[in-house]
């Protein structure tokens, strides 16, 4: 159990709120599809701060402007994946930006171990740090089972 | 409104090569500095000045010597001028109106040809746009109120070290603003101390913490131990919520050597980011932007001191000019103000300065005191920093008026929690999601805000508290800087 104020991994736009309804998660697909994002499904079982490419739940979806259509696809993630991370994320194309405009998890493991830091002492008093997820000791796939 | 002196008059300049160059002084319009048929190329830089000429002096000779004064000219006519192409070193006055609404006030538009600045260098050019003219005898005031800085001199920029997008990226942190605090109380914290603000704050939510701007070295905490102990915040912290953060390391220091020193300290220790103020000058940023860009680093501006010459609304520099050129000497983040805090700041006004930082694009906007359009040519944008006096319970006017791209720093406003720093911290988070979540679904959160702080407190506490604390401060205050030109707006160039 990770020991921050909400007990779990804070990444994303929404850690912090109460899990959004499906009925919430549409909404906020719908104001990314308004303003001409296209949406993706992307899943890990490794959430370490630093690892930037979750995998693709097949590509993003540039071409659908139905917020309906993008839950279809995370209901199909969620079923292959029930206790993964699983993130919404949204694509401006817009020159100048071209990045991610959204993204927040929508899934997580029943339990989040979260991670643990590893001090290397090294010259002088200056240290190294890693950070380590507890379920990152395990193989890809087995992590977070019961 | 008072009568305005005569200004659409005739531009009188000496035609006669014999008789302009006789020895001698001349005015400063019949020396070639006012051309009211000039017309400013692509490739000009124009400056918009606000000047305030003393007793019985026209407005247009003024207007032709903060063009002379801030390129070539001397007191008197000098020969020499005729061993050179002096027309086009010449900077030209082309139009002059009275400020609407400020008796003696005057704007005057004054072109600069591109071989006046040296390529890359901001304290070349503030050397002639803000160098002598300032001081001239003949205006009681002037003030910079904005530039226009053609693509051809933009580009020989680096601009920003990283910029918004790819600071975003780094820090893995979408679609809402970024949380941050400065540690509080500024001085006499021990390192040991100091840290242990750092990692509450961190911990409890917030994206980033912040050293002050006058902490840097001094006897109660050597700038070594602050960077230890406060690494050792930001990596605990890291791992406690699975999340990118930061303290910006201040390295502002007495020499560029001593600056290179901690910087690379802060580097070996992991840092994302430093921090400097804008006290340390031009030269001194660019060297830094140079080396943040090299070892990708955030660099983040504290424009302390500032308010001495941005404030006055007849003397000095606008902050918009200062954040363009800050733009183009490169950092990534930049205080330009919160419109509801505790600091100087009309909101339209404070949202130029937002401007400035983040278009690709500016358009004219008098009525945010932007008087010109600016092509950015792609250069990097700056995320713009709200920082002073504001808290939670703000959150639906800090959205409303700044958008996604800002860093939003509450210290006080989480330190000073009564429950404390980390209940402060997910104070401003909670507020700050359930307002983005809100906006997204389509409620008009400036006036549906405190009611969806309220709704949120139900199950979250420490915002209850917050919101109990602190909920009805405001500081109003009339601003001292507004833009006059909304009155009558006509095109500028």
């Amino acid at each position: 159990m990770m020991t921050n104020p909400t007990g779990r991994l804070t990444q994303g736009q929404f850690s912090f709120l109460p899990d959004l309804t499906d009925a919430e998660i549409a909404l906020q697909i719908e104001y990314g599809l308004k303003k001409g994002y296209a949406w993706a499904v992307e899943y890990t079982d490794d959430p370490h701060p630093r690892n930037t490419y979750w995998e693709m739940f097949g590509m993003p979806m540039f071409d659908l402007n139905d917020a309906a259509g993008v839950m279809l696809e995370l209901k199909s993630c969620r079923d292959t994946f029930p206790t993964h991370y699983i993130r919404l994320v949204a694509f401006d194309s817009t020159r100048g930006v071209e990045t991610i405009a959204m993204s927040f998890i929508v899934n997580r493991p029943p339990v989040e171990p979260g991670f643990g830091l590893v001090r290397q002492e090294t010259n002088g008093r200056t240290m190294r740090y890693t950070i380590r997820g507890y379920e990152a000791e395990r193989a890809e796939g087995e992590r977070y089972r019961k | 409104m008072a009568t305005a002196p005569e200004i659409v008059g005739n531009s009188n300049p000496i035609m006669d090569k014999k008789k302009r160059y006789s020895a001698g002084v001349l005015k400063y319009r019949q020396m070639g500095y006012w051309d009211a048929d000039y017309v400013p190329k692509e490739t000009d830089t124009i400056c918009l000045f606000r000047i305030t000429p003393q007793e019985g002096v026209d407005p247009i000779e003024a207007a032709a010597a903060v063009a002379g004064e801030s390129s070539t000219a001397t007191w008197t006519v000098v020969w020499t001028d005729r061993l050179t192409a002096c027309d086009s070193y010449r900077a030209k006055a082309f139009k002059v109106e009275p400020v609407p609404g400020i008796p003696g006030q005057y704007f005057a538009w004054v072109a600069y040809d591109l071989i006046l600045f040296e390529e890359g260098s901001i304290a070349n050019m503030t050397a002639s746009l803000i160098g002598n003219v300032f001081s001239f005898k003949p205006l009681k005031a002037a003030r910079l109120e904005d530039i226009r800085i053609p693509v051809a001199y933009l580009k020989t920029f680096k601009g920003p070290p990283t910029g918004i997008v790819v600071e975003r990226e780094r820090l893995d942190k979408f679609g809402r603003p970024l949380l941050g605090a400065t540690t509080k109380p500024k001085l006499g914290l021990s390192g040991r101390n100091y840290g242990r603000v750092v990692y509450e704050g961190l911990k409890g939510g917030l994206d980033f913490m912040k050293d002050d701007e006058n902490i840097n070295s001094q006897p109660f905490m050597h700038w070594r131990d602050r960077f230890l102990y406060v690494m050792d915040a930001v990596n605990k912290a890291s791992a406690a919520t699975g999340e990118v953060k930061g303290s910006y390391l201040n390295i502002t220091a007495a020499t560029m050597e001593d600056m290179y020193e901690r910087a690379e300290f802060a580097k070996e220790l992991g840092s994302i980011i430093v921090m400097v103020d804008l006290v340390i000058g031009w030269t001194a940023i660019q060297s830094m932007a140079n080396w943040c860009r090299k070892h990708d680093m955030l660099m983040h501006m504290h424009r302390a001191g500032h308010g001495t010459y941005t404030r006055q609304k007849n003397h000095g520099v606008s902050f918009r000019v200062i954040a363009k050129w800050l733009r183009l000497a490169g950092c990534d983040h930049l205080h330009t103000g919160t419109a509801v805090g505790k600091l100087e700041g009309d909101p339209l006004t404070v949202q130029g300065y937002y401007n400035v930082c983040r278009d690709s694009y500016t358009k004219q906007d008098l009525p945010r005191g932007l008087f010109f359009d600016q092509d950015w040519a792609d250069l990097k944008k700056v995320m713009p920093v709200a920082s002073g006096g504001i808290h939670a319970g703000q959150m639906h006017q800090l959205l409303d008026l700044f958008g996604d791209d800002v860093i939003l720093q509450f210290g006080g406003g989480t330190i000073g929690h009564p429950a404390g720093i980390q209940a402060g911290a997910v104070a401003n988070r909670v507020a700050l999601e359930c307002m983005v979540k809100a906006r997204n679904e389509g409620k008009d959160i400036a006036n549906e805000g405190p009611e969806i702080l309220k709704k949120a407190a139900q199950f979250c506490t420490p915002l209850k508290q917050a919101l109990d604390t602190w909920g009805d401060i405001t500081f109003n205050y009339t601003s001292t800087d507004t833009s006059d030109y909304a009155v009558t707006p006509t095109a500028s160039n």
